[in-house]
């Protein structure tokens, strides 16, 4: 696990950076989806659907190859309230979603043709003109956040703004976010932010924060005031291709084993 | 506000990390209420009864800021013994006229005192005295804060006189109680106590709070009312004039700000002078002795006006013509946007200009808006897209109920693109009296245009028709010897927007740059087109394009941007020391007295002359500024204190009385008097109104915006990154409201009211919570109002359901709280639609005269 604050993990690259990724402190978020206009400003993304959900204010409803910042809207009311008597613990959680750029990538694992990469700053980014549509990345996705654009069947997902990186800038998202709910930097940084602010903000807890959970921390990870379920985050990601190699060790040992037996009948045949 | 102002609720929420506590009032549990330490849901329209039951609940336990109010208030002048309070006439003030609807001011007075009205009506008093012409409207010289006192005041320091301020606020506020508060506005007497608590203990020597509010306030038939309540909280409470104190109006659009100072209002002109009325043979002298006032500031407004006559005709303004005065026009009542449209449609307005607005949706009751467009001759839609006001003539509701049919329509509709604020450069002026200048980024594509550019090059193309025809000079003299002269630059000839700023930021004859608007002259040798921006452009540079950032400089921020007047930041700041100038707190010093060097210092530019010391005693007779007293902090009012009480200026009343909206479910529980007797009501057959308490429109609505969209939605529906976020038109109810009324979540919903009917998705959600008011359960709906026919994202328009019923101070609309029905559905199709408003109307009982009793 030491490689993850180093650039790409033990990559060489001619300008090795720190590990850059995204704090998103749920509790100071308004909801106000600057994250979600600037994103797909920049990055060109097509309009998504103009359904009501009905989920309370969040007509984004999820990730996807055309949304890559959605935030969730959880309204909450303590049943125990007097409900003609004021608002009575009326609590509207509210939350933006992204990428988890993380550690141990599955979509990168599986990608064929090399499209997915792990850039310089940690990040990992689809490379839209080498993707061949396959779809690996996104059964890999322990989190469903890549997908394919039905109409060009290529796989998208939010690149923590590669471009503005290489310049010098924060991501979109963040530069529009007015109350910092979604901060930018080097993930030892933002990580050391967060443990304080978790111990500051009552019921609060951190996601995606430890290098020891299942996808080994996250590059964008969370403040979150309830469990991960509400908001519809898996609680116990795990790399989807964490047991590849156990299963080429088993998928080599059983060839092996049958190599042998085929050897052993194919002498015995000969002795014979 | 972080609901319609996101960007500025940032500021909250720092001061949130600092360990302020954030109240929220509010009908619906919003984004704000979410980030809130309490909410504080309330029926909607019952403000008033909410915040006096805190004023009384300030005098009851003596939490005033005693020093404060005695030093910087009127709380201890003494009133006429002529007025008489809605204790004693139940209800209404002295002065009633309940045939006109119109009060009688002249009892509201200090005693033996000839008061003057600066603020709401100022012309009221030169009728009176002139006995001169009677006025269509009264109100319509809505000048800036000021207000003209003159001669000496009787006062008692010890507040012990019956008729002093203190004791006639005391016993107005009495009945105000917490049990009387739960009762009208649905607040539990604990939750509103709680309220009382936290306010009264964070304001003081120490701590001090703030109020934002938007037009959640202004939207009633007692808008300013509203506001004037929250002054006389904050004044007596020591919260204006202080940092961290004030009550900050949340504006709705960019530079709203702007344009009330300098005005697209048909009452002021630039930086608060009042408009003139049509009086006749009134020259420049008489205008300024009626309108001005004695004492402080807005004694020099002959400076600020000839210098403002100077700016908009040059060497053609002379002292022997009177700098052009006559050439200004005259009010001849009220001109607001509601008598606009009445006027077309009694065939009177034959033209109109949109710019940025879209009445067919935008403005209350969007059908009386449509019939008067077509009742034009002519009609100029410029915006961004083709919006409902550029295209009802061939696809509005109105067609669709055969109620209009295009080929009988003969208005003649141009529609020219407009450029968006990112393709010309100007400035914004926010809520805080900031000017942010904004620089050009690209240029407009194809026809596309400023509105600078569109009134320049149609006011050259005017003058010049004027000036080759010259059949009739005299009466075309005002626009032909206009200055008109700005630099153009670029392909497009556009106007040079800092040429402009300049013009308004000033010049004296030699044609330099002027920095205070102290320097201005009555006698033309100065030009300035707005005195409060004075000083925007001193040394020949644009102050608004200052950009400092806030790390580089003190924690008020100077270099900023600019703020009026003279960059300073905070208004009658000289109250942010104590009567001595002493800083009332080392934690709330600001601007303090500086006894060695004799001259008033701080964080920010003092308001307040730099050499008068806190001792000063006027000369007798003394006026203008040199009449105001060392301690006589509100330098723009006409005896230099925060009024708990307005002797003058608002045209319903000298304190904030709670007044049931025009269409409400209850009885007013405070007086016999129902709602504002002075209201605007108009009449019409589309105008109808629901009577008081009925049972056929059984709750309460409400109107807002979301985050997501902007007002009528002319700069949101069109844009798919906006328009996906809020694709469909839709209302908030409760689950025990959906429950009564058989309401399905994502079902539809058709609300009704006693002018329309609109339909829409439903949200049934947990924070619109149902009250209780007066023993009864209350619901209410949520209407948010950015939908209409057009764009990629369409749904009825909330304001289909909205009436013409007006503040009679503003003319603004009561769009906050009316009387609705909801029943599970889509509204019928073509004429059905009307028919279902007629069967409404029946059953009410509803005909032109419900609502329009005094």
């Amino acid at each position: 696990m030491t490689a993850i604050s180093g650039p790409a993990f033990g990559r060489d690259y001619e300008n090795p950076q720190p590990r850059m990724g995204f704090f998103t402190d749920t509790s100071v978020c308004i909801g106000c989806k600057a994250c979600e206009v600037a994103c797909k400003e920049w990055n060109a993304i097509p309009e998504d659907g103009l359904e009501l959900s009905g989920m309370s204010y969040d007509n984004t409803v999820g990730l996807g190859a055309n949304t890559w910042r959605h935030v969730a809207f959880i309204e909450q009311r303590d049943v125990l309230a007097d409900a003609e008597n004021g608002d009575g613990g009326m609590r509207w959680l509210m939350a933006s979603d992204v990428c988890k750029h993380c550690t141990h990538a599955a979509c990168l694992d599986v990608c064929p043709t090399g499209s997915l990469f792990r850039t310089e700053f940690g990040t990992v980014v689809v490379q839209e003109d080498i993707c061949n549509g396959c779809g690996y990345c996104i059964s890999a996705c322990p989190y469903g956040v890549i997908d394919q654009r039905k109409d060009d069947g290529r796989a998208w997902k939010c690149t923590m703004c590669y471009d503005r990186l290489g310049a010098g800038m924060e991501p979109a998202c963040a530069k529009a976010c007015p109350t910092d709910s979604i901060q930018f930097g080097p993930l030892d940084e933002l990580r050391e932010r967060a443990r304080e602010r978790v111990s500051a903000v009552e019921g609060a807890r951190l996601y995606g924060d430890s290098p020891d959970d299942g996808v080994g921390g996250d590059g964008a990870f969370f403040l979150l005031m309830d469990e991960p379920e509400v908001y519809g985050l898996p609680p116990d990601p795990v790399v989807t291709t964490r047991d590849l190699p156990e299963m080429w060790r088993h998928v080599a040992k059983a060839a092996a084993t049958l190599a042998t037996g085929a050897v052993v009948a194919f002498l015995a045949s000969r002795r014979k | 506000m972080a609901e319609c102002h996101p960007v500025g609720f940032q500021w909250v929420m720092e001061a949130k990390a600092r360990g302020a506590k954030v109240i929220h009032v509010d009908p619906r549990f919003t984004r704000t209420s979410a980030m809130a330490d309490l909410h504080v849901p309330l029926r909607a329209g019952s403000d008033i009864a909410f915040l006096g039951g805190i004023i009384n609940y300030v005098l009851e336990h003596g939490k005033e800021f005693r020093e404060y109010v005695l030093a910087y208030t009127n709380a201890a002048m003494i009133v006429s013994e002529d007025f008489a309070d809605t204790e004693d006439l139940d209800g209404v003030f002295s002065g009633l006229d309940r045939k006109t609807h119109t009060y009688d001011m002249k009892s509201w007075q200090y005693e033996g005192r000839d008061v003057q009205a600066m603020a709401g009506d100022p012309d009221a008093q030169w009728t009176e005295r002139t006995q001169g012409v009677r006025e269509a409207a009264r109100g319509e010289m809505h000048g800036s804060g000021g207000a003209q006192v003159s001669g000496d005041i009787r006062t008692d320091e010890t507040l012990q006189h019956p008729r002093c301020v203190y004791q006639i606020l005391k016993r107005h506020y009495a009945r105000y109680t917490p049990e009387i508060v739960e009762q009208i506005c649905g607040v539990p007497q604990e939750k509103f106590l709680q309220v009382c608590e936290l306010l009264t203990a964070n304001s003081g020597r120490d701590r001090t709070s703030a109020f934002a509010y938007a037009v959640g306030w202004t939207q009633h038939t007692v808008g300013v009312q509203y506001i004037r309540t929250a002054s006389i909280l904050q004044s007596l409470l020591g919260n204006i004039g202080r940092p961290g104190g004030g009550i900050l109006a949340l504006r709705g659009h960019a530079s709203i700000q702007g344009s009330t100072d300098i005005p697209t209002l048909f009452n002021i002109l630039p930086g608060y002078i009042p408009m003139p009325h049509a009086h006749s043979n009134e020259d420049l002298d008489t205008f300024i002795e009626a309108d001005s006032t004695v004492k402080g500031y807005w004694a020099n407004m002959r400076s600020y006006l000839v210098s403002l006559l100077k700016a908009w005709w040059g060497d053609y303004a002379t002292a022997e013509n009177d700098f052009c005065f006559d050439y200004l026009p005259r009010l001849t009542g009220s001109h607001s946007t509601y008598e606009t449209v009445q006027e077309q449609l009694a065939g009177n307005c034959k033209g109109y200009f949109l710019l940025g607005e879209n009445p067919a949706v935008g403005t209350s009751n969007t059908k009386m808006q449509r019939l008067g467009m077509a009742n034009l001759d002519w009609l100029v839609v410029r915006d961004f897209s083709l919006i409902e006001s550029a295209t009802w003539w061939k696809d509005g509701p109105e067609i669709e109920t055969g109620e209009l049919r295009t080929e009988d329509i003969g208005t003649e509709v141009f529609f020219l693109p407009a450029a968006a604020h990112t393709e010309k450069a100007g400035s914004f002026t926010n809520t805080q009296r900031l000017l942010q200048w904004r620089h050009q980024a690209v240029e407009p594509a194809g026809d596309a245009r400023s509105d600078l550019w569109f009134t320049y090059h149609l006011g050259k193309r005017i003058r010049e028709k004027l000036a080759a025809r010259s059949d009739d000079l005299e009466r075309d003299r005002p626009i032909i010897q206009l200055t008109w002269d700005y630099p153009t630059k670029g392909e497009h000839d556009e106007p040079d927007a800092e040429a402009v700023l300049a013009e308004i930021g000033g010049w004296n004859a030699k044609g330099e740059p002027l920095s205070t608007y102290e320097q201005l002259e009555p006698d033309g040798s100065t030009a300035c087109g707005c005195w409060i921006y004075c000083g925007v452009y001193a040394d020949g540079v644009n102050q608004a394009a200052n950009r400092k950032p806030g790390k580089d400089q003190s924690w008020v921020a100077p270099d900023w941007g600019w703020a009026w007047p003279l960059n300073r930041r905070i208004l009658y700041n000289r109250a942010s020391a104590d009567p001595d100038g002493k800083p009332w707190s080392d934690r709330k010093a600001y601007v303090w007295w500086d006894a060695e060097k004799g001259e008033w210092t701080g964080h920010d530019v003092p308001d307040f002359k730099k050499t008068k010391p806190p001792d000063f005693e006027p000369e007798p007779g003394a006026k203008g500024p040199d009449a105001l007293s060392g301690t006589d902090a509100f330098v723009m009012q006409g005896d230099g204190k925060a009024w708990l009480y307005a002797p003058a200026g608002l045209t319903d009343g000298p304190l904030p009385t709670h007044y049931e909206p025009q269409e409400s479910p209850f009885e007013n529980l405070l007086y016999s008097q129902q709602s504002n007797p002075t209201r605007q009501v108009v009449r019409h057959r589309e105008n109808r109104f629901s009577p008081t308490g009925s049972e056929i429109f059984p709750y309460v609505l409400t109107t807002y915006r979301l985050t997501e969209h902007h007002t009528a939605g002319g700069m949101s529906r069109w844009l798919p990154y906006l328009a996906e976020l809020q694709p469909e038109m839709f209302c908030e109810i409760s689950p025990a409201l959906a429950a009564e009324r058989g309401l399905e979540h994502r079902g539809w919903a058709t609300i009704v009211t006693a002018r329309g009917a609109i339909e829409a998705r439903v949200l049934v959600t947990d924070r619109i919570t149902p009250l209780k008011v007066q023993g009864q359960t209350l619901h209410q709906v949520g209407v948010p109002y950015h939908w209409g026919p057009n764009g990629l994202v369409t749904g009825d328009a909330g304001n289909e359901l909205l009436a013409f019923v007006l503040d009679p101070n503003t003319h603004i609309q009561e769009s906050k709280a009316l009387s609705c029905d909801i029943r599970p559905g889509r509204r019928p199709r073509g004429p059905a639609l009307l028919d279902l408003v007629r069967d409404y109307q029946r059953r009410a009982g509803i005909t032109d005269d419900t609502g329009q009793e005094t």
